[in-house]
């Protein structure tokens, strides 16, 4: 047995194989329901119905779709250029605190103009921290993976010093969490009555504009040489540290507004459990949309239904909600073989 | 081929059929490989005999590398069988796809790209997977007392506990053969040994292996070179497009025969015709340089590219040829001497800035550093210009523009692809290497670094791509021309200096030169002024 | 100052600093096998999380300590198979399936928690290993109690780094697996299998790696809480280069690291008040990246780490 490369893929390969990889992912999920002793029809029925059945739980998936989507983007746009940013995590945070420093009191009168600075805000400060691993890759040779991943840890325990200092909320008995951002700065709802905000147009629109960049663009050109050639791209001449920096940017940026989203539409305050591990999930998201930014939106999507319905489904029937975060490595896993089955085929010796 | 070439194996009494040609060691029979659309090998027979060298001939891409990897476990034929014969001289099918298989069969393979592990020393390498992995204990001082008989009576000499990645080519290549002969096999395959290796060490691998056929060792012999084909071997059998077109014994086959079943149809050798040279386009003067890679550096090296001549590097890999292209590529700055480009002393050393400023550079590994493979032709076409107006328009990439010049390249260059829009990994290596031509020639460039850039070609390919530089070098360019292969220097460049150990001698015209004099210089010895 | 010298001098700080570094022993060992062998194992705190889970939940349902450690092991290893068949087997990336694999340790092992012990507040607790001080060798000043007086899996460490050694150094098999991550092809020249060598080496490595985790909630603690393996799977992949890829400098690693972190919390208490606790906490993150900054220069890489070997690739 061996692997031979394709020739060519063909669109229907190339749709197919993230819904097969989901597929996979929700039929081994029957394992640990199984072992949980619940009736899976049961399970997968109301997985289904928490997440898409009715108005209300299509607006939880999509609201809970945002900040992947982002974060999703993020994992793209590094992963896209081989720099491993495993630091979303971190970056989102980073965001979020910013977006807290920002926009606290209501120092500007528009609306429009302090969520735009809180955006930018949130966003540089994400990119900052991870130019930090970035720069020590390109002038150090340190591996970013290890960086990225570590600084999570530090970033996390910074908020929690602020959150229990400076930023504490005092009416908050004690407890750590900030005050709530100015009501100008909010997100407005894009549908009343639910938690669904603008910030999930805005990461639509980000999708859109990372897929130009991308695929459109002398700077996206350069990601994409570097990040499946570096020698080359080296040797044409490109400037691969400065594409590995700007990558960095657009990557920390990405993650830094999933902050500020959760932040300035979802909570309205900033909490140590603000991100149950979108960073992380956002890994998954890209590599189910085969790094590609129009498929993140669809894959985030796919994702946050998982989330919500096994959230639903959980409550419902006692089982553990750490029944996602199995479906979503699951997920991760055969897309790993999905994707290899579109670049190869199987053949004799 | 009509016109005579020099050669880079020394002339020597043609190999003597042993006396007893007949019992078969080995016999493939009907052996087919494909790889995707490309047929590798085409349901080719083939038998050695005891004792006997037999050379497979065919240019690069006909297959031969294809065959004896299948041969020794690396593929496994898609049809066909290959048969060993065991000590009594029984023959007996191989286990197919096992390297283990093949060498339990006394069968041996001397790679094109040496299989050691740098970070070992000799014994460890020649050691490796001798020992059962159950045992908790290496038998290194049996090995050792049984390299150094192996060594005495082969006359290979190696240092058993150097690491390897500290040897000079020619020394690895011996540990390899010593890998080999420590299995114990009975049939050796040794694929273009002596493209690494100056003409005398061409010579002594030469005698190495008639001694060794002596004992009783059955050679096979991969190479393109025609005339060490004739030297060394009892049998050539001639491969083609994954076809073996014919089998001669060596004695008695006419040069013009083989090479006509090697290419199958008349290559026109490329004529360079006399040209006076220009002023001098670029000068290095003292300058020592780092390899970006970590290979040998270029120590204190002098050196004129006058405008309308080839100049050639010759030299065995290794030998400081890697930051002598880095510094002309722009990707290496000098730590003590000035490189002088277009009359002007370079302070930024920068590959974009040279490809502006009129620099060429075709690069040494086409697939590492020449194109990126995921990306289409059209991509790569533009990979070294796609900043300039003609592509991009405040940072909007101009893709139509750059799919018209890469139908131009396409047209030009005769690069057979399925399309602009075709991942170029899904080229062939000479039209992958025809595109990179296009791509540097196109922009009219005043010096040219050409680093190896035939290697692994075909004939056909190679033709052309000497066409292109010489028409270059009419046009008035100055080419610096790293070459591994002497007949192609002797063939299109004008001058040639030769490289050692990180020194450049100097440029001395071609006609002053003989290959004996520049084998010489490539090991580092003066040559004397004698032809 | 003083306070400094005062906590040098305790023997109870050399204690923890031989107990914070054992898990850290076990983790960076296995992953110096993988590594050696090509493969960069990205679940290793994934397999932390389950080793520690699955160890204590073994010996919670009455298997014994040791009983616990083979669960343990055996748990670990399970996703090392797996994780080499996508790596070795299929030869996709790494980074991604190293990825997937914490994620699908981790979610699988507080799954089954919560899944057989849904309702506690408080963690349930089981006997732990218990202190073996070594008979004379226990009683030498300071560093005796430090060295000698610990508990089985602490040994256990220190002769896994001997035998690690020897076994990498000495031994056929060990020659075999620095060949197949510096060049599998003369591996593979050799009649060797760099599949079977490959994911031989991510199997055991990964099994270190369990042993790590269990050592937290066998040993050093006595139950499972979420999140308690905290990054150190991540510090040991930081260890390993500051390591050189070699056994002996990873237990120095380990053991400096240890002491550091054992330093860090006894500051704390004695200077504490002025500083929040966050920095103290920090500081072992930050040390490990100042680390790998430090050698990153001249790290001296197994020259496939990360390459997938096809065997008749063209």
């Amino acid at each position: 047995m061996r692997l031979e490369p394709r020739q060519d893929v063909g669109l229907v390969l190339l749709v197919a194989a993230p819904a097969g990889a989901i597929v996979a992912a929700l039929v081994l999920a029957a394992i640990p329901l199984a072992f949980a002793q619940v009736s899976l029809l049961d399970a997968y029925r109301l997985m289904a119905t928490g997440a898409l059945g009715g108005q209300f739980a299509i607006t939880e998936t999509l609201t809970r779709a945002t900040p992947l989507i982002l974060t999703g983007l993020a994992v793209t746009a590094a992963f896209r250029a081989r720099l491993w940013n495993i630091g979303a995590e971190g970056q989102l945070y980073a965001g979020a605190m910013a977006a807290v420093l920002v926009a606290s009191h209501a120092w500007i009168d528009s609306s429009l103009v302090m969520i735009a600075v809180m955006l930018l805000t949130g966003a540089a400060a994400g990119a900052l921290l991870l130019i930090v691993p970035t720069l020590l890759k390109t002038r150090l040779g340190v591996d970013e993976v290890v960086t990225t991943l570590l600084l999570n840890f530090v970033v996390l325990l910074f908020v929690s010093m602020m959150l229990e200092g400076p930023l504490q909320d005092p009416m908050s008995m004690g407890w750590p969490q900030s005050e709530p951002i100015a009501a100008i700065a909010e997100l407005p709802d894009l549908i009343a009555r639910t938690r669904l905000h603008v910030g999930f147009i805005l990461a639509l629109i980000a999708a859109l504009a990372l897929w130009l960049v991308i695929n459109r663009t002398r700077w996206g050109f350069e990601m994409r040489a570097v990040g499946a050639n570096v020698d080359a791209a080296r040797f044409a001449g490109m400037p691969v540290g400065r594409v590995m920096l700007l990558t960095a940017v657009l990557s920390g940026g990405l993650a830094g507004l999933a902050g500020v989203g959760e932040v300035a539409g979802v909570r309205g305050y900033l909490a140590l459990d603000l991100s149950p591990g979108f960073g992380y999930t956002g890994i998954v998201v890209a590599m189910l949309a085969q790094l590609n930014p129009l498929g993140v939106v669809a894959s985030a999507i796919f994702i946050a239904a998982i989330f919500v319905g096994a959230d639903s489904m959980g409550r419902a029937l006692g089982v553990s909600s750490y029944i996602a975060d199995l479906v979503v490595a699951f997920a991760l896993l055969a897309m790993l073989v999905a994707g290899l089955v579109t670049r190869y085929r199987l053949r004799r010796g | 081929m009509g016109r005579r070439v020099p050669t880079g194996a020394p002339a020597g009494p043609p190999m003597t059929a042993s006396p007893t040609p007949g019992a078969p060691v080995l016999r493939l029979t009907g052996i087919t490989k494909r790889f995707g659309p490309l047929t590798a090998n085409d349901a080719i027979d083939l038998a050695l005999g005891k004792g006997e060298v037999l050379a497979l001939l065919g240019e690069n891409g006909a297959g031969k590398s294809t065959l004896m990897s299948i041969l020794f476990g690396h593929y496994t034929a898609d049809a066909g069988t290959v048969e060993v014969a065991g000590p009594d001289g029984v023959l007996r099918p191989l286990k197919p796809g096992s390297p283990a298989a093949a060498l339990e069969a006394g069968v041996g393979m001397v790679h094109q790209h040496f299989t050691l592990a740098d970070n070992l020393s000799v014994l460890d390498n020649i050691t490796l997977g001798t020992d059962p992995f159950w045992r908790p204990w290496q038998s290194r001082r049996a090995a050792r007392r049984r390299l150094r008989a192996l060594m005495a009576e082969s006359g290979l000499s190696v240092p058993l506990d150097r690491q390897t990645g500290t040897l000079a080519v020619g020394e690895q290549q011996r540990v390899e053969i010593l890998k080999a002969l420590f299995r114990g096999v009975r049939i050796l395959v040794l694929d273009e040994p002596t493209a690494v290796l100056t003409p005398q060490e061409v010579g002594q691998l030469f005698q190495t292996l008639r001694h060794l056929t002596g004992q009783g060792l059955s050679i096979i012999f991969i190479s393109h070179k025609l005339d060490e084909v004739l030297t060394i071997s009892d049998r050539v059998a001639v491969i083609r497009s994954g076809r073996l077109v014919g089998e001669r014994p060596t004695a008695g086959a006419s040069r013009g025969d083989l090479a006509e079943m090697m290419v199958g149809r008349p290559v026109a050798a490329s004529r360079r015709e006399a040209q006076a040279a220009g002023e001098t386009v670029a000068r290095l003067a003292r300058v020592s340089v780092p390899d970006p890679r970590g290979g040998t550096p270029l120590k204190d090296a002098d050196l004129d590219l006058p405008a309308g001549q080839i100049t050639g590097v010759a030299g065995v890999s290794g030998n400081g040829q890697g930051a002598l292209g880095a510094l002309l590529s722009g990707l290496a700055a000098p730590t003590s001497g000035t490189l002088t480009l277009f009359g002007d002393p370079v302070r930024r050393h920068d590959a974009g800035r040279f490809t502006r400023q009129g620099v060429g550079r075709i690069p040494e590994d086409r697939h590492r550093d020449g194109t990126v493979g995921d990306m289409t032709v059209w991509e790569n076409g533009i990979l070294e210009t796609y900043g300039s107006r003609a592509y991009q328009r405040a940072g909007w990439l101009r893709i139509a523009a750059a799919r018209g010049h890469a139908r131009r390249l396409i047209a030009d260059y005769d690069v057979r692809c399925p399309g602009p829009d075709a991942r170029i990994r899904l080229l062939s290596g000479g039209n992958m290497q025809k595109l990179i031509l296009g791509r540097v020639l196109e922009t009219a460039p005043r010096l040219i670094l050409a680093n190896q850039p035939t290697r692994g070609l075909d004939i056909g390919a190679v033709a052309f791509v000497h066409q292109r530089l010489l028409e270059a070098r009419r046009r008035g360019a100055a080419i610096l021309l790293i070459s591994e292969d002497l007949d192609e220097l002797f063939q299109i460049a004008d001058r040639i200096a030769v490289i050692h150990a990180g020194r450049l001698t100097q440029a001395r015209p071609t006609e002053s030169l003989s290959l004996r004099q520049v084998g010489l210089m490539m090991a580092g010895e003066e040559a004397d002024n004698a032809a | 100052m003083d306070a400094i010298v005062d906590i040098l001098l305790a023997v109870s700080f050399w204690t923890a600093a031989v107990r914070i570094a054992t898990p850290l022993i076990f983790g960076t060992l296995g992953e110096l096998i993988c590594e050696r062998a090509g493969v960069l194992n990205l679940g290793i705190e994934g397999i932390f999380t389950v080793g520690a889970m699955a160890g204590w939940m073994a010996v919670y349902q009455g298997l014994g300590l040791w009983g616990g450690v083979f669960v343990a092991v055996g748990t670990g290893m399970g996703f090392g198979l797996i994780h080499a068949g996508f790596t070795v087997g299929l030869g996709v990336s790494q980074h991604v399936t190293g990825i997937g694999i914490t994620l699908l340790a981790s979610s699988a092992a507080y799954f089954t928690y919560r899944t057989v012990l849904p309702d506690v507040n408080t963690p349930p607790r089981i006997e732990p290993f218990q202190q073996l001080p070594i008979p004379l060798l226990s009683d030498i000043p300071l560093l005796g109690p430090a060295l000698f007086s610990q508990t089985a899996l602490t040994y256990l460490a220190f002769g896994s780094v001997v035998v690690v050694a020897f076994v990498l150094y000495r031994t056929p098999l060990g020659l075999a697996v620095r060949a197949v991550g510096e060049n599998p092809a003369a591996a593979e020249a050799q009649g060797i299998s760099v599949v079977a060598v490959r994911t031989g080496a991510v199997a055991v490595g990964s099994g270190f790696m369990a042993l790590g985790g269990a050592f937290l909630t066998m040993s050093a603690f006595n139950a499972f809480f979420f999140e308690m393996v905290g990054g150190r799977g991540w510090i040991c992949i930081a260890l390993v280069v500051f390591a050189s890829w070699r056994p002996g400098k990873a237990l120095l690693g380990a053991f400096l690291f240890g002491a550091f972190d054992a330093f860090q919390v006894r500051l704390q208490q004695s200077i504490g008040a002025a500083i929040p606790y966050q920095i103290f906490l920090m500081l072992p993150y930050l040390l490990s990246i100042l680390a790998l900054i430090l050698v990153s220069r001249r790290a001296a890489y197994p020259r496939a780490l990360m390459v997938p070997y096809r065997k008749g690739e063209r």
